[in-house]
């Protein structure tokens, strides 16, 4: 199941970074863009290596820019993303002497479980679990899911979020 | 001047409309098309449609707290002193457009029976008005808010011609329920629903982003800001972010002579008019007649009934639910697109009006399970696959019939931003209508039973809650002594003063509200241009 151009230009509807104006208070605020840095970018798919279906491909292409371009509509995410992934880095520091983006798969989701980031409440404003839960894996969840080949994995070809018209609530599995 | 905008009033102009919801917004206009000037005062800001992805993200994702629209805070405080909590804020909206931002833009009319409960069942009251007074308005309403919707539903009363735009076929998951359906000798129909099934002058066809409530990012729900644009180009004047604080009246209590209203930089302002007409909703409406008190209505304005605020009504929610051994395509729209109205109207007095509602969108999408789930990856999802996919489930309302005792009031212990005292929702729910909530869900089950479901969750009497249909508190009659507007929507106590919106119902049916208060607000805006 390969991620492709469309399912980026979902993704990036779904969050509000295609538009060109932010809500005023919202989080998603198209402010002035920020720049991802390439260690950002790096850890991002290397989280969604973890975090994504072990069947889906084309995924670094995928979140690298759906990253740049939905932070390049929004600097606060971008500081929340940096951020995040500063906080992610520092304990992978206690054990390892490389970041998080070059740790092997398998202890890339350890470290997610050890971290307690998989029962965090995501938290733009919490503890660090809680905002690597926020900014870093939700983001990436809500952007694969609200996806058609996301979605489309369990069967919904046109998830929430997803203007996929109004053909598919009408059809049959098997159609 | 606050921010470049400019809030101070006009002079006195034809008409001022206190809310820019649908009621508000159908009555500006009207009377702007007709060549009348006009003031429109909203509470709330005027949202960006661009902003509309961003406010869908904060629907669907978890952890950011900013409510959909802005709700909340010292401006939206309230109190809820009732059997029954109220979440008063969980639906509506403040801000041009009102709550049709947020609602599901289902619009049915009311029944012939809904008019004449009491000469028909002796329960509740009769409207002063008959669904034939009402029917042209709600053939107009339906043109104006672009209706997708057929004439199939064999339930329906009377009407004249076809809905302006072609219904929204059946879901797959509707073809499931109706085989069970048929079994058990229920009909089912299409539902009539303010969303474009088909490009129009105002908005695009639907393009099923699958959020209709809260938000309707393309634009193809309608919403009242479509009603705002036609007034303000025809020279309506809307001004936002203005809520108005008090009305005041003549020497003799006769006319209200001007809305005072605050701009955000605290300024209060005066806008005067020959006709003022509040559509504020069912709780603000009758909080700023009770704030309006003076020395010659120490109740509250058009308060002489002591009506203003009583017989608080609501629909509730009736639902079961629960999974199939078979796909059942939820979630790829956020609207339903199947009902009946089998057992709507009503054979006696015991129970009230129940429609049915054959969900769409039952079960948990795939981004609501992954981004709460505890797993990753392959494990994830295989928890989303056991999550999504067969859910399936049949929701309804259900009528209560007013009661005196539920009621909005002031609460003088708390005060919103303005200083002024919050309004209390007191509202409990009686036997008959527990008695009809548990009969919806009778024939719920019963149908999710006849399909093979393995029934799960059921919303009764004990857990269900409010469709934040908020109606009844300004009602509708002929005499004055025992309600608080006149047929024509003119309160009985003032004669420039209208109040138009579902706080004008006498009994509130089992229908969703919206396409009866349009009809209202156009009836309304007839008799306003009669008096001007």
């Amino acid at each position: 199941m390969e991620l492709d151009r469309r399912d980026l230009l979902t993704a990036l509807a779904a969050t509000g970074a295609g538009s060109t104006a932010g809500c005023s208070s919202t989080r998603r605020q198209a402010t002035d863009g920020g720049d991802v840095s390439d260690h950002d970018a790096d850890t991002l798919v290397a989280l969604a290596e973890v975090l994504y279906p072990s069947s889906v491909s084309n995924v670094g292409e995928f979140v690298r820019e759906y990253s740049l371009e939905r932070v390049a509509a929004d600097a606060e995410y971008a500081a929340g993303v940096a951020e995040a992934v500063g906080s992610l880095d520092e304990y992978v520091s206690e054990w390892h002497d490389v970041p998080y983006a070059e740790l092997p798969t398998v202890e890339r989701g350890e470290i997610l479980r050890h971290m307690t980031v998989d029962t965090a409440d995501p938290d733009p404003d919490g503890v660090a679990r809680e905002r690597i839960r926020y900014y870093l894996v939700n983001e990436l969840l809500y952007a694969f899911y609200t996806t058609p080949t996301g979605a489309g994995l369990v069967g919904l070809e046109n998830p929430p979020g997803h203007p996929g018209g109004t053909r598919s609530y009408r059809r049959g599995p098997d159609s | 001047m606050n921010g470049g905008v400019d809030r101070t009033p006009s002079g006195r102009v034809d008409a001022c409309v206190v809310g820019a919801g649908p009621a508000g917004a159908l009555v500006a206009a009207e009377l702007a098309s007709a060549g009348y000037d006009v003031v429109v005062l909203d509470a709330g800001p005027r949202f960006d449609p661009a902003d509309r992805e961003a406010r869908m993200e904060r629907h669907l994702r978890p952890g950011d707290r900013e409510p959909v629209w802005d709700m909340g805070g010292e401006r939206d405080a309230y109190s809820a002193t009732g059997a029954r909590e109220y979440p008063l804020n969980a639906a509506r909206v403040k801000g041009v457009g009102g709550s049709t931002l947020h609602w599901q833009g289902m619009v049915m009319r009311l029944h012939e029976q809904d008019f004449r409960l009491d000469s028909e069942l002796g329960v509740a009251t009769d409207w002063p008005l008959s669904y034939d007074d009402l029917r042209p308005y709600y053939a107009a309403a339906e043109e104006e808010l672009s209706v997708a919707g057929a004439s199939d539903n064999p339930f329906a009363p009377p009407r004249e011609t076809p809905h302006p735009l072609p219904a929204f076929p059946p879901s797959y998951s509707d073809s499931l329920f109706a085989e069970a359906c048929e079994e058990l000798g229920i009909a089912t129909h299409s539902v009539p629903n303010a969303r474009n099934s088909e490009p129009t002058d105002e908005g695009g066809a639907c393009v099923g982003y699958g959020t209709c409530k809260p938000v309707c990012p393309s634009g193809a729900k309608y919403d009242a800001t479509r009603h705002v644009a036609r007034a303000e180009a025809d020279g309506a004047r809307v001004v936002d972010r203005a809520p108005v604080q008090r009305l005041v009246h003549d020497d003799a209590g006769d006319r209200v002579t001007a809305a005072v209203y605050a701009t955000p930089d605290g300024t209060e302002h005066r806008q005067e008019a020959r006709e003022f007409v509040v559509a504020a909703g069912g709780v603000e409406t009758p909080r700023l007649l009770l704030l309006s008190k003076s020395e010659r209505y120490p109740d509250g304005l058009a308060n002489s009934s002591g009506l203003v605020g009583r017989y608080f009504t609501d629909h509730l929610f009736a639902g079961v639910g629960g999974t199939l051994d078979e796909p059942t395509r939820q979630k790829h729209v956020g609207f339903n697109t199947t009902e009946s109205h089998q057992f709507y109207d009503r054979s006696d007095g015991a129970r009230g009006a129940i429609k049915l509602e054959f969900l769409n969108y039952a079960g948990p999408a795939p981004a609501d399970v992954a981004t709460g789930a505890e797993t990753f990856g392959d494990d994830l999802l295989a928890e989303i696959r056991g999550a999504y996919g067969n859910r399936i489930a049949v929701g309804g309302l259900v009528e209560q019939y007013p009661r005196a005792e539920n009621r909005v009031r002031l609460d003088p212990s708390r005060t919103d931003a303005h200083g002024n005292p919050v309004p209390d929702v007191v509202w409990s729910l009686d036997r008959r209508t527990r008695a009809t909530i548990e009969r919806a869900n009778e024939i719920q089950r019963s149908i999710l039973e006849e399909m093979g479901t393995d029934v799960d969750w059921t919303v009764g009497p004990e857990n269900t809650g409010p469709a934040f249909h908020h109606m009844g508190t300004t009602r509708m009659g002929t005499d004055p002594d025992e309600s608080v507007v006149a047929p024509t929507l003119r309160t009985h106590d003032l004669a420039n003063l209208s109040v138009v919106g579902s706080s004008a119902f006498v009994t509130g049916g089992a229908m969703n509200p919206t396409l009866t208060i349009a009809a209202l607000a156009l009836k309304a805006s007839d008799h306003v241009a009669e008096r001007l």
